[in-house]
């Protein structure tokens, strides 16, 4: 007789449930309604209208580019700044724990509360960010105001905001690296910048895998910060997809929102996958 | 330490003072000051302290909102993570200790649920369809559902720090699956089960998008969107808005200082392959 499994199978059960009920039934869900007129009761078929109109659309078309601007433009900065604010707090600086805790700090923090902060701090003639530029004579922009400039200071509160977790991965990282290779490097008369360049950044490749993929996703569904900060204003210099699919949400295009939806997961899967299996891949080769 | 290290730790300190302390002390002045000077949004000390005048008017704000918010985000945070914790823990258990085919169907999932952007409004169309729109049980559950994938990585790979000898050990003792996953395995992983709790409630507390899509209505309201409410009734009283920026900052903040390590623990378990 077989002897049953001490591991069934049914405890599985109830989270795959949940999951596929809330989260892969409308997933698969959403490739058909893309393509429907739709107000959540009845959807009228029509085609691939949807994703015309999005690529037809200025604006919608100007939420996509600036969807992959706003991603690449954090994950390269959270993944520099990260990676050398990491080897600084491991160099057994002054104060390094306590500098730690302040960079993760912000990480933690509501990201609404984040948004309405900085607002504040970049308001073009009273915040403090322009006041103390002023002061050191220079003429501070419209940081949310203009509208080429818009996108990229949220960006900039993106990466203030995240860095933190780029930093404490990298952290992990660095620790993992065996210090006789810095001590033969150095026997072998490597200097700093050497050893960064030809031990650090080599070694401590999984944590820069690991930065660069949860930043690109994290920043190409980006939404809770764009809206808190300018609502993809002025116009629509900063929408992102995720605030174009709230906006058609709202408008009542259940059709349209979803279509964005789609694009989304497209773009995350064209830009990331691709992306992840060939630093995957490179890292076997090594 | 070297003389270099010493006055680096200082420079590193000045920046980052500026950067990274003085918007949360902004924060602090805003919330201090009296309607009209918080609207000049200077960043200076303010002349009169009225952080509690100012406490009380925002509790009482439309008829004590923030309490309800409070109430409604600890219902979901606290409900969430328990099931959260159990669950993953359970497929985290059969993911690592059995292995079939079905093992790729589990992995495919949890990859899915990790990189695929949640498609709201027919997740919207699901839930009026089971009616659990507008519900506190139903935000919990789509809490547990975009969770589960980090929750179950982090516990797969714990487990496989616990000898199966122990299993085996319980089997031999007559004990049952249920019994050996409660009595046996579950007391194990308490390390991974902290961190799961502390990085998932500040994550299900600080949550925005998924109450603004799921959970609308004046009665639902979680704390992350009552500064959204307010934002369009104080526009005139930032003092207010600021002063209900800090109190949701208070809570992560207390959670970090007791917590730390296991923050720390959780969100690097994905950095150094295990």
């Amino acid at each position: 007789m077989k002897r049953k499994s001490p591991y069934p199978y049914w405890f599985v059960f109830p989270a795959a449930v949940i999951f596929t009920t809330l989260f892969l039934v409308p997933s698969v869900a959403s490739l058909w309604f893309s393509l429907t007129r739709w107000d959540l009761f009845t959807a009228e078929f029509i085609g691939l209208e949807n994703f015309v109109q999005f690529f037809k659309e200025p604006f919608l078309v100007q939420g996509m580019t600036n969807t992959v601007i706003f991603a690449f433009v954090t994950s390269s900065l959270k993944t520099v700044l990260g990676l050398l604010l990491a080897v600084l707090l491991t160099s057994g600086i002054f104060a390094q724990g306590f500098l730690r805790i302040l960079v993760f700090f912000p990480v933690l923090v509501s990201t609404i509360g984040v948004g309405i902060t900085f607002t504040r701090l970049m308001h073009p003639t009273k915040g403090a960010i322009n006041i103390a530029l002023a002061q050191m004579g220079i003429d501070g922009p419209g940081w949310l105001t203009d509208p080429s400039l818009a996108l990229f200071s949220v960006a900039l509160v993106d990466v203030w905001k995240g860095v933190g977790l780029a930093t404490l991965i990298y952290i992990a990282g660095l620790a993992s690296i065996a210090p006789e290779y810095y001590e033969a490097a150095r026997i072998d008369g490597a200097t700093r910048l050497q050893q960064f360049w030809r031990v650090t950044v080599p070694l401590v490749r999984p944590a820069t895998v690991t930065v660069i993929t949860l930043s690109l996703i994290g920043g190409l569904r980006s939404f809770d910060i764009v809206w808190a900060m300018t609502k993809g204003g002025p116009g629509f210099s900063s929408d992102v997809l995720a605030s174009v699919i709230y906006k058609q949400y709202q408008a009542g295009f259940y059709g349209l929102s979803t279509a964005g939806n789609v694009i989304l997961f497209a773009l995350v899967a064209l830009i990331v996958i691709p992306l992840v299996s060939w630093m995957n891949r490179k890292e076997v080769d090594q | 330490m070297t003389r270099r290290q010493f006055w680096t730790g200082i420079a590193a300190l000045v920046v980052s003072l500026f950067v990274f302390v003085v918007p949360f002390v902004f924060i602090l002045f805003m919330a201090a000051k009296d309607k009209k000077e918080a609207a000049r949004l200077e960043f200076n000390w303010p002349t009169e302290w009225h952080l509690w005048a100012n406490l009380v008017e925002v509790i009482e704000a439309r008829n004590y909102m923030l309490l309800l918010a409070y109430f409604n985000s600890t219902v979901i945070t606290v409900g969430a993570v328990s099931l959260l914790v159990i669950l993953s823990a359970m497929v985290g258990y059969i993911l690592q200790r059995r292995h079939s085919r079905w093992n790729a169907v589990i992995w495919a999932g949890v990859m899915a649920g990790l990189m695929v952007p949640p498609a709201v409004v027919p997740t919207i169309w699901v839930l009026q369809n089971l009616g659990l729109f507008k519900t506190l049980h139903g935000m919990i559950l789509i809490q547990v559902a975009y969770g589960l994938s980090f929750a179950i990585l982090l516990f797969r790979s714990f487990i496989s720090t616990i000898p199966r000898d122990l299993d085996e050990a319980a089997i031999v003792d007559g004990a049952k699956p249920l019994q050996i996953f409660f009595r046996v395995i579950l007391p194990l992983l308490k390390p991974a089960t902290v961190t799961i709790i502390v990085v998932q409630s500040i994550a299900i507390f600080n949550d925005f998008t998924n109450p603004l899509y799921y959970l609308p209505g004046k009665e639902n309201v979680t704390v992350q969107l009552t500064l959204f409410n307010f934002q369009s009734q104080f526009v005139s009283q930032l003092n207010l808005l600021f002063m209900n920026i800090l109190l949701i900052t208070i809570p992560p903040l207390i959670v970090y200082i007791f917590f730390n390590r296991q923050i720390v623990a959780g969100m690097t378990s994905g950095a150094v392959k295990g």
